[in-house]
């Protein structure tokens, strides 16, 4: 039985479990009917083209993890951003993980969408939010919608802010053989809130592990939400992430994006703007080696006049790697004035990686400043003899500049912390100690 | 200043059709339809041998297999195929030796146009192969070109003297079935020019083909063949206009280029089909499939000014296949009322040291859709490949689109790529200082304009920078808000 059927044969299954008076349940009723129709996306498809999900139908996944796994946090405290005080939201194999988690009702609401789903006091914010941003077409963003079920809830009052970062951390034990899984979180940041939330997705052996995420945003007006996602994965794990971030007027939201490890891994960044005066931000460095494969797959709506973009993509790409780059960003008629910068810079490191890069205008509006820039190449070579000149080895010498080209997309991340872990995880992906703490 | 805006405006909105006229020339056509005996009628009537009708057939057998493709950013109503006629040819016939004996309408028709092929033979040197509903009426300058062993030919005519030639080079850039109308074309293609350059030379003029859609309900199916033998150099002129027409003409044109070893061939175009009236009924439909194939250190490069078509759909393309070869595409796409353009280029590098360059130009006014869609692909073998692209679009007025997709592909480390686009208008401040000089709005636009496409207007040669520039202003007056 291939991946589909499985799929959609076991939903009955899984909405055997719920509670089929609530209003999501239609929404899922829906979402899997569209899927069916639909099925995975083939490479026939334009945004497909250059990711293939076809060895992924192969695996036999369980769907629903048949037992439940305990870890003790020193064997994974590694994965946590534990040199600062943070909530954490943590899940092992899908299910939510109480001893390891740590969540506040205190003022803001950082806790799971199981419980938003089923307790009262947070039906009217599932109403008025859930599946509002997220595609209804997208066939794997219906899947998700389809069994949506748990993941992270985070929900920020006006005027509020979260004490520390929030953490939401995917930890796969390896007890199953293939896992898919299919966390769903809903943040919403009311207006002139700000939060700042850290994702990451990791398995602790060398299982398959298929992640299949959609995280909706909603930002108010004023609101600011700092989003990093940290994708450091096993080289068994893949991931599709479903990003859809809605944003109102005058509201900043900057997401980041580090694609450091994984075998297979597609980012479908969707940020709407549905105000004026609005900033968005996605920024991403990928590093990748061996075979893996990243596909940054980014839109920007611009539905409103006055409001701003950035995008700043930086890869360096060896052994066997492929890395996509697909940005479109879409400019309405009315919204005038609007500012649109997309960038995608690449440095290619062996004769088997591969870069494809798409980056796209669709501009409605003639007052509009709007430019996009593509660039592949390699390390500037007289840069590299004049550190070398300078007694810098030439190992150290690349690193140096793989870094410096990586480092400005860093440089907007508002944790430090995060910011030397990210350093290190790059110094370590480069092979290098480089004399300075980074 | 003389207009106000809005007058402008209007006045753009009902400027008519310069070049719409229709010539009353009793022709010979083929009933309507396609199927193969239609395919062999064409083959007979051009009196062609059977390796030809042959080939025609395999392209009509793999076209009936495909279908029509709709990737392309473009909206319109499919033509049906079956309602089309795929060959007519004026009725006189016979060659002339001197102008005199052409028929006087023509004549007629060509200086509407203002290419008088009398003035044009004298003054500017420019041979003209002329195809007037596909098959070619007048060439010039045949002489001249013949004692540097240059062939420049309706494709015919090259067909039954050079058959050697057009069965060794025809279709190894554009095979019958690269696409849907590659295909369609290489079934029926009536006629179109060949030209050879041998060995060595370098063509002493200009080559130019007029290109006229004058038949109703005619299909016009050139097919293009220029092959610049090792170390030869030429440059290729084809312009276009068509008649008005209320129903969409389908234009369906292949062209292959194939330059040897250390060959160049330049190929520019104007195209200026009829776009349609302003509410977007009639005009063209442009669907060409050009492509250029490189060896060794020869270079293929491409000049475009397309004003016209109600739907373009275009891609000129080179293949750097051989070591140091290079490639350009110069382009300035403008789409006014409801025209629609989805074009750009290829560059496939296969060979090392390879270079391409892309500057594209599009400027979409009125209700218009203007899109580039490029790619560039460096292969794992082509080493130190390297590619500049550089797109820009001026947007006048909010009910336009200017879209921009390039598709970049590398496979190799020692590739270096750089793109980038731009999207902008007008600045009312670089219109305010025109006004302020005393320069009013329009001719402030079309100074701005110029200056905008100046990189590739510089790329055209002489007579046709003029004609081109002159098509700009045309094609733009008064279309800012």
């Amino acid at each position: 039985m291939d991946l589909k059927e499985k799929l959609v044969s076991s939903f009955m299954a899984f909405e055997d479990g719920l509670d089929l008076d609530h209003p999501v349940h239609e929404e899922r009723s829906r979402a899997i009917k569209n899927f069916e129709t639909k099925g995975f996306p083939s490479k026939k498809e334009e945004a497909w083209k250059y990711t293939s999900l076809k060895s992924l139908q192969k695996i036999d996944f369980s769907i629903f993890p048949k037992q439940e796994s305990a870890l003790e946090y020193k064997d994974v405290k590694k994965y946590f951003l534990h040199e600062i005080d943070t909530y954490k939201i943590v899940f092992v194999d899908g299910v939510y993980s109480s001893y390891l988690s740590e969540t506040t009702h205190d003022g803001v609401d950082v806790c799971l969408m199981s419980s938003a789903f089923s307790k009262p006091m947070f039906q009217q914010v599932i109403e008025v939010y859930f599946n509002k941003a997220a595609s209804k077409e997208e066939s794997l963003t219906t899947l998700n919608t389809a069994f949506s079920k748990e993941g992270a809830y985070i929900y920020i009052p006006k005027n509020k802010m979260p004490k520390k970062p929030i953490q939401i951390l995917h930890l796969a034990t390896g007890n199953e053989a293939a896992l898919m899984l299919q966390p769903r979180n809903l943040i919403v940041a009311e207006d002139n809130a700000e939060v700042q939330i850290i994702e990451r997705h990791q398995s602790l052996t060398g299982n398959e592990v298929f992640t299949n995420s959609v995280t909706e945003i909603f930002a108010g007006k004023d609101a600011i939400v700092d989003y990093y996602k940290v994708q450091n994965d096993a080289p068994t794990a893949s991931l599709v992430d479903n990003t859809y971030i809605s944003q109102k007027n005058s509201s900043v939201v900057r997401v980041h994006t580090f694609s450091l490890g994984g075998k297979l891994i597609r980012n479908n960044l969707n940020f709407y703007q549905n105000g004026e005066r609005i900033d968005s931000t996605l920024k991403g460095v990928t590093i990748l080696g061996d075979k893996q494969h990243v596909d940054h797959h980014t839109l920007v709506h611009h539905a409103q006049p006055n409001c701003e973009s950035h995008q700043d993509y930086k890869g360096i790409f060896g052994d066997s790697s492929t890395g996509v780059f697909n940005g479109k960003i879409i400019v309405d008629k009315i919204a005038q004035k609007t500012d649109a910068f997309q960038q995608n810079n690449n440095i290619l490191l062996s004769d088997k990686s591969t870069i494809n890069s798409k980056p796209q205008l669709e501009i409605f509006a003639d007052d509009v400043k709007c430019s996009h820039g593509c660039t592949i190449g390699q390390l500037d070579e007289e840069a590299l003899f004049y550190l070398r000149s300078r007694g810098i080895p030439k190992k150290e010498a690349k690193a140096l500049m793989m870094y410096a080209f990586a480092n400005n997309v860093l440089e907007s991340v508002r944790i430090p912390e995060l910011k030397s872990r990210i350093n290190k995880i790059i110094a370590e992906k480069l092979g290098v100690r480089m004399g300075f703490d980074l | 200043m003389a207009y106000t805006e809005e007058e402008l405006k209007k006045e753009l909105e009902t400027k008519e059709y310069e070049y719409g006229f229709y010539t009353d020339i009793e022709s010979d056509t083929l009933p309507k339809g396609l199927n193969e005996e239609i395919v062999i009628a064409i083959s007979k009537k051009k009196e062609e041998p059977e390796w030809m009708t042959e080939w025609r057939l395999e392209a009509f057998r793999a076209w009936k297999e495909m279908e029509e493709p709709e990737w392309a950013n473009v909206t319109y109503k499919k033509p049906d195929f079956q309602d089309i006629s795929y060959y007519s040819a004026p009725n006189k016939k016979p060659k002339y030796n001197s102008l005199d004996e052409v028929d006087p309408e023509l004549l007629d028709t060509f200086k509407k146009l203002g290419i008088s092929v009398d003035e044009q033979k004298k003054l500017a040197g420019v041979a003209v192969d002329i195809v007037m509903d596909s098959v070619s009426v007048a060439t010039t300058f045949k002489k001249t070109l013949a004692e540097k062993g240059i062939i420049f030919c309706s494709i015919s005519e090259a067909i039954q003297e050079h058959p050697e030639l057009v069965k060794k080079y025809l279709g190894t850039v554009v095979p019958q079935k690269d696409n849907f109308y590659a295909a369609l074309n290489s079934a029926v293609f009536s006629d179109g020019s060949f030209c050879y350059i041998p060995k060595g030379v370098r063509c002493p003029m200009e080559l130019s083909t007029y290109f006229r859609i004058n038949q109703a309900g005619t299909g016009q199916f050139e097919r293009t063949l220029v092959i610049a033998d090792e170390g030869s150099y030429v440059s290729y002129l084809e312009g276009c206009t068509a008649p008005m027409r209320d129903e969409n003409q389908l234009h369906a044109a292949v062209v292959e280029l194939i330059a040897l070893d250390d060959a160049e061939i330049k190929y520019s175009t104007v195209q200026n089909w009829y776009p349609g009236n302003d509410e977007g009924k009639g005009g063209v439909f442009n669907f060409v499939t050009k492509r250029g194939l490189c060896e060794k250190n020869a270079k293929i490069s491409w000049t475009q000014v397309e004003t016209g078509s109600a739907v373009t759909w275009k891609y000129p393309s080179c293949i750097l296949k051989g070591d140091h070869s290079i490639g350009e595409f110069y382009s300035i796409a403008v789409t006014n009322n409801f025209q629609q353009a989805d074009t750009g280029t290829k560059m496939i590098h296969l060979g090392k040291n390879t270079k391409s360059t892309i500057i594209s130009k599009g400027i979409s006014a009125g209700q218009s859709q203007n899109s580039y869609r490029g790619l560039v692909q460096v292969n794992s073998r082509a080493e130190n490949a390297r590619n500049f692209s550089q797109c820009d679009s001026l947007l006048m007025g909010n009910r336009c689109g200017a879209h921009t997709f390039p598709y970049i592909e590398a496979k190799n480390k020692t590739a270096q790529i750089e793109h980038e686009a731009t999207t902008s208008k007008i600045g009312e401040d670089q219109i305010f200082y025109c006004n302020q000089r005393g320069i009013d709005t329009e001719k402030a636009i079309a100074l701005i304009v110029n200056g905008f496409s100046k990189e590739v207007l510089n790329k055209l040669p002489m007579e046709f920078a003029v004609e081109a520039q002159k098509l700009l202003e045309i094609s733009l007056e008064g279309s800012v808000g």
